[in-house]
């Protein structure tokens, strides 16, 4: 009996360890839970990139559907990655995707879009860096899913790929949709 | 050759004192500043991670570093300046984590490892018969 004690703790240990370790593997220390999340959107009001169009102001986004906030600068090499997925999913009519041009020359951002396609209805320029800090941005890209109701329903840092669309931002479009 | 184990060694030591922190970004009261100070060294900057705001050259360390300076010239004291940063990026830009429910373990569980080795190592201690007196200094003293 003693001698299975003896074998079953050493296998029983390597068990719990492996097991926290597989947990630990799988999880990226680096993707930051947000604290905005189920929060209303802190207030902004962002002058428009191109002059003469309206101010991005985060009380016009509410009772509007789902709309979703993307984070960029002409400077972030990531944001080049996910444009060509911006580009397509900026043609779908059922949420509203604007853009927040985040510490960036006006000049080159407008050369950046002018480039490589502008996929947003609308955009404010922070140079700042102000509305960045107050969204918890810690990188671009970084993209948030806002409800009708004005109420954060999901942070994405960096680029956005295929599958988060499906697995996480499709099925808050679904949601919206029903709900209006 | 001198001349550049001269540059080489000038440079080693001097170097040392560039700091992250600019000139112009500083407060004109030297105790406020000296808050700023501390405070920014127990925020963690977001780019870099295992930097504070204080050490880095990241553009967001620096708009961080500006705004503790602003709430403190609005009047914020340390934990309401420390407060607004949490408030936006969570506990995680704290150096130093908080002691709460979900940090619990984290702070607790060293002290459960020594209490279960102190304990592991007291009934293994105790199942061992005493040794007879002296044997071990005998033993000592024969070689």
């Amino acid at each position: 009996m003693k001698l299975r004690m003896a074998t079953l703790l050493p296998v029983g240990l390597f068990a719990v360890m492996g097991v926290v370790l597989a947990v630990g593997l799988n999880r990226d220390p680096k993707v930051l839970p947000s604290t905005l999340l189920d929060k209303p959107l802190p207030a902004f009001d962002l002058p428009a990139l191109e002059t003469g169009l309206p101010n991005l102001r985060s009380a016009e986004l509410q009772g509007k559907g789902l709309t979703l906030i993307n984070v960029f600068g002409s400077w972030c090499v990531s944001c080049r990655y996910e444009h060509p997925l911006l580009l397509r999913v900026g043609k779908d009519t059922r949420f509203k995707l604007v853009g927040i041009d985040w510490k960036d020359a006006p000049e080159d951002a407008k050369q950046y879009l002018a480039t490589y396609g502008n996929p947003y209805a609308q955009i404010g320029t922070d140079q700042v860096g102000r509305t960045a800090i107050d969204l918890g941005v810690s990188g671009a890209p970084e993209t948030f899913a806002v409800d009708a109701n004005g109420i954060v329903r999901l942070r994405v840092p960096g680029p956005l790929t295929p599958e988060i669309w499906d697995k996480q931002i499709e099925p808050l479009i679904k949601e919206a949709e029903k709900a209006s | 050759m001198i001349r550049a184990l001269i540059a080489a060694v000038f440079l080693a030591v001097f170097s040392l004192a560039a700091f992250a922190v600019n000139p112009d970004e500083m407060l004109q009261d030297p105790a406020q500043e000296a808050r700023a100070r501390e405070i920014s060294q127990n925020l963690r900057c977001l780019v870099c991670q295992n930097q504070s705001i204080d050490d880095s050259n990241a553009s967001l360390a620096k708009d961080l570093r500006v705004i503790v300076r602003e709430r403190i010239t609005a009047g914020d004291t340390n934990e309401q300046v420390v407060d607004y940063v949490v408030k936006r990026y969570g506990n995680y830009v704290l150096l130093k984590p908080p002691f709460q429910a979900d940090t619990a373990l984290l702070w607790l569980l060293p002290f459960i490892l020594m209490v279960v080795a102190l304990g592991g190592a007291w009934t293994y201690l105790r199942q061992q018969p005493a040794p007879e007196e002296g044997d071990a200094v005998n033993d000592i003293l024969d070689k």
